[in-house]
């Protein structure tokens, strides 16, 4: 195919045809003018203004860390989206066919620009470089960043002290049990500030995932195994655990509060509870880091039991027939 | 030698003349009631879901989970599935590979032209295209209905509307019949409809394969929809073990529509590659080959390749729900990640057979609009194969917190970052197209240009996401229920409708209404943010997705959420009452190229023929040559057989002349 | 060849325009019936049962837990009863109090026990004194190890109530159609607790009961009206 603007008389109208090198970065200029006025504007306006308060807030070292990310990331996001919309609006106004104008030159500077594509490319490529380097660096530096871990975490606190708390969720609450205070299960997560908590998350059902939205921590619980998750609580105050998971009918209605008190209030705490639940807390079964719920009765007879119907081979070491409860 | 170009020297495959004196047409295939059709479809599934009703009564009715529960789920299986096969043998799909694998030859059916062949199997392109767009809306409508009930839901925090076991119902259904929609809404309509025109072949390489995909697709439609008969299903589309295993008999109806609409989505995969591929007419290099058809063929790599591991899921999932077996319950040996695991690995490139589509409409159609080549062909090309291969490599981005092993995160975390770098390349080529050109705001453009304003959004949100740290925070919330809104409704749908209202004259020959499309377009975009721009915000401020109540101080957002989202679902029936009107009530006739675009497919008369082009065309050019007036045209459409009889790839001008040579067989090579 | 059999020249004849609107409008008909039957499907739910003060400024609440229902659409179903305020056991697990009342709260539960998969909910708590009465006698805790275990629980975890129910024996013949009278085994609690403020507050019992699903919390214990609904609390 032979190149239209070299071949025979040309036969494109003078005037756009002879695109000069300055009209072509006119446009450009007033371009990058407005995006860089609407940036300077834009993203400290943000950074500072909205930046402290974005979610999940500073409670703790991984929510502060996840708000940082965040402002990060808005404050690049920021100016690709306005450098976009920028671009767009002016095209519009410029070049709409009802303003008349020239009609528009095909050929190869119409169909590629090879410095504009490498520019995109690379600029791109960096900026999304960047992005995965920092984030990595993000979820490294606070002991993976409150995100559930595994049973075999990685990315572990500096902290020497470590509380340990096991969340154990079930179709449709979540229980709190506290190794280092004998093992009591409550419905109530109270945690001491400025110690690093490891939250051992576990399920004894189906998929669930716990959600401490002010503690920027969110860790699946699956059945059967353990999901390790750290956050250093820094300030006090009360805040919301939600499922995250979808679990089955009440999942929306699956959440409670909690509360960051002082160490001394959180020791007196603890001792006051496991006073008031000793009783229970001698039935139930020794703590550990998962529990495999006994199919007599707890899977609901959905698997046939290998046991005996009447066998006391059970989890809780009882000697009951299996019921309809 | 005049070349004989009467119509009735075309035949389609199957029924070539063998030379023997022609049999009479027997009987029972003359009559239009006989042959099979959708009633025979209709009445072939309820009779076989009976069989295999019964026949799961027979097998299971004793176990003991049956009687416990009093929910048999082999029945429901055996029933759903064996009403899947009554469906596609009632409509027909059957009876050739019968026929072939007991030796005997279909006699021909006689040809069809009355409005009934859109109710049969066919193998012609353009009505199969017909069926899929009915399929689709049809998809989209009972799914969008659902939707305006789950924001009448979320309208009070505390308010029940629907119980919250109906609720979750409610939402299972819509997210699982939209995303059915979705993996089919452009390829299914507009890529059986477009592809052989746009790449100047007469039939698909495999036609019976895509009716029956087509089919098959309908029947997940009625299977899916008969969860709700069955209890629905409380997992959402995601289907999440072991809350699956432990589901009502809905979820049976999941599994099993699943496996249907995924088989659909292999055949037709399979099919358009093998199209595209091998029927391009002679003169359509890989360089000349429209830009739709590109985005085609990256879906078709992902439509194949990745949806095998969901069948394969399914059918676990069923027989952990049916023969008690483990696979996805940890007390017993599976593992609930198995799940996620599999179901991820097809669910990611899934969402870019939706997304992937949307982009070769928006860089098909803008040149038209804009009068300008398309910028950068080579690198938006290059860009969606890109995505399409790095799709495969990012899917536990979706499972960042469930407890995979940590060192997968930051892996995972930089492939998800490193796919929207070809993902850019739809920016940088249709924001270059749009450099100095002359931009029309015609209808089909004001979709494009709003798809594009949607997908910026939507992906960049998409990197929040990405971001582990961010992630933990904004995981199983409404941020990411905004997200992927905001690239499928947003991207894909838009681009939808944009591909409908620019190809509606050729497909129709009817002229949709100006205002009436505007006004479509104006409510659809301005509702659209409405409703899920405020979602973003909700999801940040501690909203788990799927609830069914939330904290009182989020009411605010999710009422305008709500009342956008009414006035969303209204804006529909500027559409519904468009089209019905121009096609049916009130029609008026479209020229030929309304647009006057350079594309193959604009180059045949309107109503397209049955067999697309007089002649099999000689492609001289790519369709974005605007503002070149030297240039070559695409195609040269009354050309001599020598041309015609050359294999497909190869460029013969040398032979454009008078000269008739060859053996006057104008049937495209089939091979 | 033309798309439809339509007369060729694109006018309309009078008869056929008015018989294109009569179908579209048919079609059109026909969907929204069955969308309007769709919603009022999904819209049913269990019935609202009143409860107000008496004379007395506090409000008596009487539920019964069955082991299998034994009629309707899931007869092998556990289920709850409510017992309204003229004597009839009504279906449902929802129902209304007054708000900052007194409301004491009789249980009937027909059912077995067994040894709970998470002994934390053998805790009696959030009621007056956190205690609850058995058969006349006060209890803290229920070890569900020993003896009948413990059958079903009548739990609200957004005000921490949560109590325990004992089960029957489960050799003995248990009632296996509800609505159950005291001539089948049975075991009554008694509990007292004030209302909170005006709200809706969901309660559910926590014992994985749901027989033939898997963990045993589908079927009943997943479904409004069986094991698992609404306190209503009313300004």
């Amino acid at each position: 195919m032979s190149d239209p603007q070299t071949s025979g008389p040309a036969a494109t109208p003078a005037g756009p045809e002879t695109t000069t090198h300055g009209d072509e970065t006119h446009h450009w200029w007033r371009l990058i003018a407005i995006w860089v006025v609407l940036c300077a504007i834009g993203d400290p306006l943000f950074y500072f203004l909205a930046g402290p308060h974005i979610p999940p807030g500073t409670m703790t070292n991984t929510a502060q860390g996840a708000q940082f990310d965040f402002n990060v990331l808005f404050v690049i996001a920021l100016p690709v989206l306005l450098g976009v919309w920028i671009y767009m609006i002016y095209v519009f106004v410029m070049w709409r066919a009802s303003r008349g104008g020239p009609e528009p030159v095909g050929g190869p500077d119409a169909r590629g620009h090879l410095g504009i594509q490498v520019g995109w490319i690379v600029t791109t490529s960096v900026i999304v470089l960047f992005l995965a380097g920092f984030g990595t660096y993000e979820l490294v530096q606070p002991g993976g960043a409150g995100g559930g871990e595994g049973s075999n975490p990685i990315w572990t606190p500096t902290s020497k002290t470590v509380l340990p708390i096991q969340v154990i969720g079930q179709q449709w609450k979540f229980t709190y049990r506290y190794p280092t205070f004998g093992g009591f299960e409550t419905n109530e997560l109270v945690i001491p500030d400025n110690t690093t908590i490891q939250f051992n998350v576990t399920s004894l059902d189906v998929i669930h995932s716990f959600w401490a939205y002010q503690l920027g921590v969110k860790a699946d619980a699956n059945p059967d195994y353990n999901n390790v998750a750290y956050t250093t609580p820094q300030q006090l105050g009360t805040f919301i655990v939600r499922c995250s998971e979808l679990c089955g009918i009440w999942h929306g209605a699956m959440y409670n509060s909690g509360a960051v008190v002082t160490p001394q209030q959180f020791e007196a705490w603890a001792k006051l509870t496991a006073i008031r639940l000793r009783q229970n807390t001698k039935l139930l079964p020794a703590y550990a880091l998962t529990y495999t719920p006994d199919a007599n009765g707890a899977d609901g007879g959905y698997y046939p039991d290998n046991v005996d119907k009447y066998s006391g081979v059970e989890q809780y070491g009882a000697s009951q027939p299996k019921g309809g409860g | 030698m005049a070349i004989d170009t009467s119509v009735s020297q075309f035949e389609f495959p199957g029924e070539e003349d063998t030379g023997t004196p022609q049999r009479s047409i027997p009987a029972w295939r003359r009559s239009g009631w006989l042959r099979p059709h959708i009633l025979w479809a209709m009445a072939g599934a309820v009779v076989a879901y009976l069989i295999g009703h019964w026949l799961g009564n027979v097998i299971a009715s004793g176990y003991t989970q049956v009687q416990g529960s009093g929910q048999n789920d082999v029945a429901i299986v055996l029933g759903l599935s064996f009403g899947v096969v009554g469906w596609m043998t009632g409509i027909g799909a059957l009876n050739y590979p019968l026929a072939k694998i007991l030796g005997y030859e279909l006699s021909p059916a006689p040809p069809e032209t009355s409005w009934v062949r859109y109710f049969r199997l066919t193998d012609d392109h353009k009505v199969v295209g017909w069926q899929y767009a009915v399929g689709v809306l049809l998809f989209l409508f009972t799914g969008g209905f659902l939707a305006m009930m789950i924001r009448t839901q979320l309208l009070s925090p505390t308010g029940h509307t629907f119980g919250p076991g109906t609720y979750i119902e409610i939402v299972s259904e819509h997210g699982t019949i939209m995303m059915m929609m979705a993996s089919s809404a452009v390829i299914g309509p507009l890529g059986n409809w477009l592809i052989p025109l746009m790449i100047g072949s007469r039939r698909m390489a495999y036609p019976r394969v895509e009716a029956f995909s087509f089919w098959i697709f309908m029947s997940g439609y009625l299977v899916i929809v008969s969860a709700l008969f069955f209890g629905g299903f409380p997992t959402g589309w995601t289907g999440y073990a072991p809350l699956q295993t432990q589901a009502s008999g809905g979820m049976d109806a999941y599994l099993v529509g699943f496996f249907a609409i995924g088989i659909g989505m292999i055949l037709a995969g399979f099919n358009l590659a093998a199209t595209i591929i091998n029927y391009r007419a002679p003169g359509m290099s890989w360089g000349r080959v429209p830009i739709f058809v590109w985005g085609v063929l990256a879906t078709t790599a992902l439509l194949t390749l990745a949806t095998p591991t969901l069948l394969v899921a399914c059918l676990a999932g069923i027989l952990d729900r049916t023969a008690e077996t483990a696979f996805f319950v940890n007390e017993h040996g599976g593992s609930s990640f198995l799940w996620q695991n599999l179901f991820w690995f097809f669910g990611h490139p899934e969402v870019y057979i939706m997304a992937l589509p949307g982009f070769g409409i928006v860089m098909e159609i803008l040149p038209v609009f804009t009068r300008k080549p398309l910028f950068a062909y080579k690198v938006a090309a290059a860009g969606m194969l890109g995505v399409a291969l790095l799709s495969f490599f990012v899917w536990q981005h979706h499972i960042f917190q469930s407890g995979i092993n940590p060192d997968m995160r930051p892996l995972f975390m930089l492939t998800t970052e490193l796919i929207s770098i070809p993902t850019g390349f739809l920016f940088l080529v249709t924001l270059g197209t749009l450099w100095k050109a002359k931009i029309r705001f015609d209808t089909p453009m004001l979709f494009c240009l709003g798809m594009l304003f949607n997908f910026l959004i939507g992906g960049v949100t998409g990197v929040f996401l990405s971001d582990v740290p961010v992630n933990v925070t904004v995981h199983g919330s409404f941020f990411v229920l905004a997200h992927f809104h905001y690239t499928i409704m947003g991207g894909l749908i838009f681009a939808m409708f944009a591909g409908f209202y620019y190809w509606f004259p050729k497909i129709t020959g009817k002229t949709l209404n100006r205002k009436l499309s505007k006004w479509h377009f104006w409510t659809f975009f301005i509702f659209f943010n409405g409703t899920f721009f405020p979602l973003f915000l909700v999801g940040l401020l501690g909203q788990p997705r799927r609830v069914f109540m939330y904290a009182p101080n989020l009411q605010t957002l999710n009422d305008i959420s709500s009342i956008s989202a009414y006035c969303l679902g209204a804006s529909f029936f500027f559409f519904i009452i468009n089209f019905v009107w121009s096609i049916y009530l009130n029609p008026h006739p479209a020229p030929s190229n309304p647009w006057n675009s350079l594309g193959l497919e604009w180059q045949t008369p309107t109503p397209v023929p049955w067999f697309n082009f007089e002649h099999i065309p000689v492609i001289l050019n790519d369709p974005y040559h605007y503002g070149e007036p030297d240039a070559a045209p695409v195609a040269d459409l009354g050309l001599t057989l020598a041309a015609v009889g050359a294999p497909a790839g190869s460029v013969d001008h040398q032979d454009l002349g008078t000269g008739v040579e060859g053996d006057g067989d104008p049937r495209p090579p089939i091979l | 060849m033309v798309v439809s059999g339509r007369s060729g020249n694109g006018g309309l004849t009078m008869a056929s325009s008015a018989w294109k609107v009569t179908v579209t409008v048919i079609v059109f008909a026909v969907m929204a019936v069955g969308a309007v039957i769709l919603v009022i499907n999904l819209l049913g739910s269990p019935p609202t049962v009143n409860f107000t003060a008496d004379n007395s400024g506090q409000v008596n609440v009487t539920l019964q837990a069955v082991g299998s229902y034994g009629s309707g659409d899931h007869p092998t179903w556990v289920s709850y009863l409510v017992k309204s305020s003229d004597g009839q056991w009504v279906h449902t697990t929802v129902f209304q109090v007054p708000q900052h009342v007194r409301i004491n709260v009789t249980i009937y539960n027909y059912d077995s026990g067994s040894p709970l998969r998470n002994q934390q909910i053998g805790q009696v708590s959030g009621t007056n004194g956190n205690v609850a009465l058995l058969n006349g006698k006060a209890f803290r805790v229920i070890n569900s190890n020993n003896g009948n275990g413990v059958g079903h629980t009548f739990s609200i975890p957004s005000i921490g109530l949560n109590v325990p129910l004992y089960g029957n024996n489960g050799n003995a013949n248990l009632c296996a159609a509800a609505p159950c009278t005291f001539s089948s085994p049975h075991q009554i609690e008694k509990f007292s607790f004030t209302s909170p403020g005006s709200g809706s507050y969901r309660w559910q019992c926590f014992v994985p009961c749901g027989l033939g699903y898997l963990f045993g919390n589908g079927g009943p214990m997943s479904t409004l009206g069986y094991m698992g609904g609404f306190m209503q609390v009313e300004a």
